[in-house]
C-alpha cells in the first residue's frame, strides 16, 4: 500500500487514458475539447513511458516521452489552426457538419 | 511514507481534474483543468526521478500548449453551450467502451504486478553522482542525434504548416510591397518636361 511500484503508475495512466478516451465520446461537438482529450490520451502514454522508463532504469523511454512530447506539441499546434481556419470559412466548430469531403 | 503520501495526493488530483476537463461546461475551464492535469503529472515525473522530462512538461504544455488552446478558445466566437447538447445522449456508449478500456488496462496492469511479485519500486536513477538532465543529454546527443533532429524538423514543419494555414491575404488592406518599391524605374516615376520661358507647364 505505501510501497509505490510501477503498477500505480499504470493504473493512473490508464485512468487518464481512459478519460480521454472517454471525452472523445462524449463531447463529440466540440472539437477544443476533443483536442485536448488527445492531450490527455498522449500524456497518460507519456506517464507509461516515464514509469517503464524509472523501472527498467533505462534512459529510452524518456527520450521516447520527449519525442511523444514533441508529436504531441506539434499536432496541438496544427489541430488548432485547422480549426482556426474553419472557423473562419463556415462561423462554427460542430464537428457533425463537418463532411463536405465525405465522398 | 511521504513519497507515497505525495503520489496518492498527486494522482488523486491528476484523475479528478481529467475528468473535471472532459465534463466542464466552459472551455476556459476545461483549459485550466487541462493546465492543472499536466502540472500534477509534473509532479508524478518529479517523483518517478525524471526530473528534466516534468520541467519541458511545464514549459512545453503548461507554458505553450495550453496557452495555444486558451487563444482559440477565447478567440472563437462560438455558443459552446449548444456543443455541450449531445453529451448525455453519447454517455450510455462512451461508459461502456471507457469501462471496458479500463478493464482491460487494469487487467494488463494488476498482471505485470503479480508476474513480478511484489511491487517493486520505482526509484530514480541509481548513479547519483550525475542529473537526470545531465544523463539524458549524453544519451540524447550521442545515441539519438537523428531522432532528436527530426523532432526538431516534425516542430519545424508544424510551425510553418500552422502559419500557411491562418495566413490570411484581406483584399483592400494597404501594405508595403518592398519588391515594387524597389524594382521601380527611373522611367515610371519620372518624366522630363521642356518648358519654355514665360508660360509655364500648359
Amino acid at each position: 500500500m505505501f510501497e509505490i511500484g510501477l503498477s500505480h503508475y499504470l493504473f493512473v495512466a490508464a485512468a487518464l487514458f481512459t478519460i480521454g478516451v472517454f471525452g472523445i465520446f462524449v463531447n463529440r461537438k466540440n472539437v477544443i475539447i476533443i483536442l485536448m482529450s488527445i492531450e490527455l490520451v498522449l500524456l497518460s502514454v507519456n506517464i507509461n513511458l516515464v514509469a517503464f522508463s524509472a523501472y527498467l532504469q533505462n534512459l529510452e523511454g524518456q527520450i521516447f516521452a520527449m519525442m511523444v512530447l514533441t508529436v504531441a506539441a506539434a499536432e496541438a499546434a496544427v489541430g488548432l489552426a485547422i480549426l482556426v481556419t474553419y472557423f473562419r470559412n463556415r462561423g462554427n466548430i460542430a464537428v457533425e457538419d463537418i463532411n463536405q469531403m465525405r465522398g | 511514507m511521504l513519497a507515497a503520501i505525495a503520489f496518492y495526493v498527486l494522482a488523486a488530483i491528476a484523475v479528478v481534474s481529467a475528468i473535471a476537463v472532459i465534463a466542464a461546461r466552459n472551455p476556459v475551464h476545461s483549459v485550466l483543468f487541462l493546465i492543472l492535469t499536466f502540472f500534477t503529472s509534473a509532479g508524478l515525473f518529479v517523483l518517478l526521478g525524471a526530473e528534466f522530462l516534468a520541467m519541458l512538461l511545464v514549459v512545453v504544455y503548461v507554458g505553450a500548449v495550453a496557452v495555444l488552446f486558451l487563444f482559440v478558445v477565447m478567440m472563437l466566437d462560438v455558443d459552446f453551450a449548444e456543443l455541450k447538447q449531445g453529451f448525455l445522449s453519447y454517455m450510455p456508449i462512451g461508459l461502456i467502451i471507457a469501462a471496458a478500456l479500463l478493464a482491460e488496462l487494469a487487467l494488463v496492469g494488476s498482471a505485470a504486478m503479480s508476474t513480478n511479485g511484489a511491487p517493486i519500486a520505482v526509484a530514480p536513477q541509481g548513479q547519483s553522482e550525475i542529473t537526470n538532465a545531465e544523463a539524458i543529454g549524453l544519451v540524447l546527443y550521442t545515441d539519438y542525434l537523428l531522432v532528436f533532429q527530426m523532432a526538431g524538423l516534425v516542430l519545424l514543419v508544424a510551425m510553418i504548416g500552422a502559419i500557411v494555414l491562418t495566413l490570411r491575404h484581406r483584399p483592400g488592406v494597404k501594405k508595403q510591397d518592398i519588391a515594387a518599391q524597389v524594382g521601380r524605374k527611373r522611367s515610371e516615376g519620372v518624366e522630363l518636361k521642356d518648358i519654355r520661358p514665360g508660360q509655364g507647364l500648359g
